[in-house]
């Protein structure tokens, strides 16, 4: 079984993106990037399916600058076999995303392809169901464990109040939630080994894929701060202070 | 121009989420209509109907449709886009799966989780964990939108508005839904409720978070929330996770326990009106966005927040 895990290189978790001041976008020169953490959950899951037997090939694949070559040798150092970059400088919306993905799948037909939910910059979630709808393939988002067999995918998925479970038809779109997996840390002999390993550069202008962004950014602001709170001395000083505020 | 708003609901009752989109509807167009797809879905069709401002409510029911299935509901909406201008859904885990796949099969770009309607085209929405506000103009011929239901004023009642059934679709035939497990509760919703108490990783275990956060948030009549760190290391079930990865709720009072206030987590409830910290460590950031902090030991403040809750009559 052939699993394809596309990433995505953003800020890192740990940094606080701050606002340029003629609100164009965030600040990101000189800035730590990292793979987008949903992403990692999904290559580790990936790696694991391969460790188990189920599958056979991880293809990783990044879409961004030459710098997201990284990314994708972090995604070979965590085990995935090879790695394809489509290289632009846009920032490709998730729609045109799915299309070059779309491309890359027609190429390399996967029996399944694992992503993440959403990446924590554009924070829109919408890539992988964008896909599968291009595909015509189901779609199991949010998923907190995956059970892959000949076929079919049995996927537990995180909905609000529990836990709904489905069983989809492969090929299919699995987007991974926060508690699917631990990602593992690379070791420093996979991280050598990951220096070999195939990593295929592509030109987005050469898949056909129209880019132009449907949503002009007209402005990008710091939300309002919240004022100063006090501190207070006991826990009967704070009941006295919210029914002041009048919110008990 | 018409809007259709897609509803909340759990096959048994409206959610408030579906008010809330309505009222961002409205500041779009005059002609707003709620389309129910579900299964014995009819008294929330009812629900919607009463809403102030609704044209008219669409039911559509099948099995699929009653789990919720993404492909099912996009089958459902498609045809109907025909005659929208736009479509509205709640950002919950159930529109966030469906919405962007609507938005995939007409060929236009979702804009998501908005908190704003600037005008028709214009949309404010939050990235980067909510560090950052975006105001995106969209180009799109239909917009298709999910909405952070907790920006937007619940639309009252008092509409009668006409409920229309019309086809099921055809389903999801490559998804077979297995089973659903929810977690009955007697608190109100999460992302609805007035007040929140939350627990973070102090609470050390399971048992811990169930003899602290529970019982206060009971007293308070609250729903009870988690820090990720708390549902990572298994204290509090995952639906219970406050943050830019979890749920995002603006409650009137919200109460974080032993929460040290990790960005993601202020991402999910740092529009709540009222904020109180209770940590021992006073250089927690939590403190930075918290209206009254107290610097304690929540193993001591609890209990005598409790006390003195009881002393105010609570």
């Amino acid at each position: 079984m052939k699993v394809l895990v596309p990433v995505k290189r953003v800020i890192d978790y740990n940094v606080k993106a701050r606002v340029k001041p003629d609100q164009s976008g965030v600040d990101l020169a000189n800035v730590k990037m990292s793979m987008n953490p949903f992403c990692e959950i999904a290559v580790e899951e990936a790696v694991r399916q391969k460790e188990k037997g189920v599958a056979t090939e991880v293809v990783a694949v990044s879409i961004g600058p030459i710098q997201a070559q990284e990314t994708l040798r972090t995604a070979l150092a965590m085990g995935a076999d090879r790695a394809i970059l489509i290289q632009t400088d846009q920032d490709p919306e998730p729609l045109a995303v799915a299309k070059l993905l779309q491309a890359i799948i027609a190429e390399e037909s996967p029996d399944v392809v694992i992503m993440g939910k959403q990446a924590i910059d554009g924070d829109n979630n919408a890539t992988g169901q964008m896909l599968a709808a291009l595909l015509d393939w189901p779609q199991a988002t949010f998923a907190n464990a995956i059970e892959l067999s000949a076929g079919s995918a049995k996927v537990a998925r995180e909905v609000d109040g529990g836990i709904q479970t489905l069983d989809v038809a492969l090929p299919a779109i699995i987007t991974a939630d926060l508690r699917l997996n631990e990602p593992r840390y690379a070791s420093l002999p996979n991280i050598m080994k990951a220096k070999k390993k195939p990593l295929d550069i592509k030109e987005a202008a050469t898949l056909g894929v129209d880019l132009t962004p449907r949503l002009k950014v007209v402005k990008v602001t710091e939300p309002a701060k919240r004022g100063g709170g006090i501190k207070v001395e006991s826990a009967a000083d704070l009941v006295t202070n919210l029914k002041t505020a009048g919110v008990l | 121009m018409a809007v259709l708003v897609i509803a909340d609901h759990d096959n048994a009752s409206l959610k408030d989420n579906t008010n809330k989109t309505v009222t961002a509807a409205l500041a779009l167009s005059g002609d707003v209509d709620v389309l129910v797809a579900g299964q014995g879905a009819k008294g929330v069709a009812d629900a919607a109907a009463k809403i102030a401002g609704v044209r008219k409510v669409l039911l559509a029911e099948s099995d699929a449709l009653g789990q919720g299935l993404a492909e099912a509901v996009t089958a459902v909406v498609l045809p109907l886009m025909a005659g929208y201008d736009a479509v509205l859904t709640p950002a919950t885990s159930q529109g966030k799966n469906f919405s962007p796949r609507i938005a995939a099969k007409l060929d236009v770009s979702q804009i998501s989780e908005i908190v704003e309607v600037v005008d028709a085209n214009t949309f404010v929405r939050p990235i980067y964990a909510g560090n950052a506000l975006e105001t995106v103009q969209s180009s799109d011929p239909k917009k298709v939108i999910t909405v952070r239901a907790t920006a937007f004023k619940a639309a009252g009642e008092g509409g009668s508005a006409a409920v229309e059934s019309i086809g099921a679709g055809d389903g999801a035939p490559k998804t077979k839904f297995v089973d659903q497990q929810l977690v009955k509760s007697a608190r109100p919703e999460l992302t609805a409720a007035k007040i929140v108490v939350s627990g973070g990783r102090a609470m050390g275990s399971a048992e811990e978070f169930q003899r602290v956060i529970e019982p206060l948030a009971d007293k308070l009549g609250a729903a009870v929330g988690a820090s990720r760190a708390a549902v990572d290391a298994g204290y509090a079930p995952n639906d219970y996770q406050v943050g830019q990865t979890g749920k995002v709720v603006a409650p009137e009072l919200y109460v974080a326990i032993g929460i040290s206030g990790a960005i993601q987590h202020l991402a999910g409830m740092k529009d709540s009106k009222v904020i109180v910290a209770i940590n021992k460590d006073g250089d927690a950031p939590i403190f930075q966005v918290a209206d009254y902090g107290l610097v304690a030991d929540y193993k001591s403040a609890v209990p005598e927040l409790m006390d003195a809750l009881t002393a105010a009559g609570k």
